[in-house]
């Protein structure tokens, strides 16, 4: 899977939960949290939304990880799920 | 219509989804009401036959007035009286387009949807805009935010507060949250405000007298355990629906629960069951970096409980310093229904389950 096809199925994941967010204004090494004002709740509705689109289970422990647009893309693209690897 | 809170005076009807002759039992949706904090499903607090539809669309009724008249088994119907609305066909608007609309000043009873089955969305709103001349002013106050106003200038000038705090070392439930969710798929993964709930439910099971309601001058307890939840809204505003019954479900459930309701609250799609029921209200601003909440009691409850964040701090123990994930809880009590020696034991209870996740 690519970058762009990632990035698609991050905001595909993020509209239902913030619908006025706007993907062309998101810094790509933004806090996504801060910059979109997601509360913790939402922000697992948001991994559950993703982790359902991209097949990839995420971990608890990796959720440091997905802090930013960029870390988030970094993360799924090096997954083995989306990898091919 | 229900009292949906102490800041609710009226609400204006926009729905009917029964109509004279249908059987009803308690539970059952009849009717969805708007009020400042959104489209609210009004439920049934008996079992019987709709007699007759007392309210018309668009009627704004104040709390108290009568909606409906509802027959019960064996009784006989009541003469036909005047000609009872007809059911009418449900419009919805989307949070976006509701959110836009305020902003615009736009009514959102002048325009019709083209979203899927006429729901209104952001561009029917903008497109009533454009044509609306001139623009009216944006209210310069939010009907939700004039409705908290209310009900906390109610709360501040009748409720004598005390207020406690107790810093928790949570590095018990904490750990028993990370192995939970390390052996559970994301969707079933528990946060901690699942633990947070669990553990107030079963500290007022110990302390009764917080979980109640102050109505003529005197405490009326309330065995069952309805939590009112606070939940901010994306438009600013803050919405506080209950659940129910929280001192009989498992962290799971309770978890289940909130999936249910953050996301109806937040789209402004509650019952009403669950804005008038609950018997004492938590809030958690931990998402926010703040250590204390003390927050304002919500008439006619006795008492609310506030968490801050879980964050790394210092703890000294055995006459050793370390460092630990430290919880501060904070009790706000009802003067005239408790005392601090009752809130003081409460937090200690609190604290107590959080030291045994494994029981909660």
């Amino acid at each position: 899977m690519t970058a762009d096809e990632i990035k698609a199925a991050i905001f595909a994941s993020l509209a239902p939960i913030a619908p006025e967010a706007d993907p062309a204004t998101l810094a790509p090494n933004a806090n996504f949290r801060e910059a979109l004002d997601i509360d913790s709740y939402d922000f697992l509705r948001f991994l559950i939304a993703l982790s359902g689109k991209l097949g990839v289970e995420i971990p608890e422990a990796d959720y440091a990880r997905l802090a930013t647009l960029e870390s988030m893309t970094a993360y799924f693209s090096k997954s083995p799920a989306l990898s091919g690897g | 219509m229900p009292s949906l809170g102490a800041d609710m005076a009226a609400a204006t009807l926009m729905t009917w989804g029964v109509k004279p002759g249908d059987s009803v039992k308690r539970g059952d949706v009849i009717a969805e009401v708007e009020t400042d904090k959104g489209l609210i499903e009004i439920e049934v607090f008996q079992d019987g036959t709709i007699d007759e539809l007392t309210a018309q669309i668009g009627d704004k009724l104040p709390v108290g007035a009568v909606l409906a008249k509802i027959r019960e088994s064996g009784e006989k119907p009541a003469a036909p009286a005047t000609k009872p609305p007809s059911p009418e066909k449900h419009v919805r608007v989307s949070p976006l387009a509701r959110k836009i609309a305020a902003e615009l000043g736009v009514d959102l009873s002048t325009i019709t949807g083209t979203g899927p089955g006429g729901a209104i969305e952001k561009a029917d709103v903008e497109r009533a805009a454009s044509k609306a001349t001139p623009p009216a002013p944006a209210e310069p106050v939010s009907a939700m935010r004039r409705a908290i106003a209310a009900a906390m200038a109610k709360s501040n000038r009748e409720i004598p507060h005390y207020h406690l705090a107790t810093r928790i070392d949570m590095t018990r439930p904490m750990k028993w949250l990370e192995a939970e969710n390390a052996r559970l798929p994301i969707q079933q993964r528990l946060l901690p405000a699942a633990l947070l709930l669990k553990a107030v439910a079963c500290a007022l099971k110990q302390h009764p007298d917080l979980n109640g309601h102050w109505k003529d001058e005197q405490l009326v307890r309330i065995d069952a355990v309805h939590i009112n939840f606070a939940i901010a809204t994306r438009q600013g505003g803050l919405i506080t629906p209950a659940i129910h019954d929280v001192d009989g479900k498992s962290p799971a459930e309770i978890m289940a629960a909130l999936h249910d309701l953050i996301p109806r609250a937040k789209e402004g799609h509650l019952r009403s069951s669950e804005l008038s029921e609950g018997t004492i209200t938590v809030t958690s601003l931990g998402d926010l970096g703040v250590e204390s909440v003390f927050g304002v009691i919500y008439p006619p409850q006795v008492a609310i409980v506030g968490f801050g964040s879980i964050s790394e701090q210092a703890w000294a123990e055995n006459g050793m310093l370390g460092v630990r994930p430290v919880l501060q809880a904070t009790l706000a009590g009802d003067h005239r229904a408790t005392d601090g020696r009752t809130g003081a034991r409460f937090l200690d209870s609190l604290n107590r389950h959080f030291q045994q996740p494994e029981s909660l």
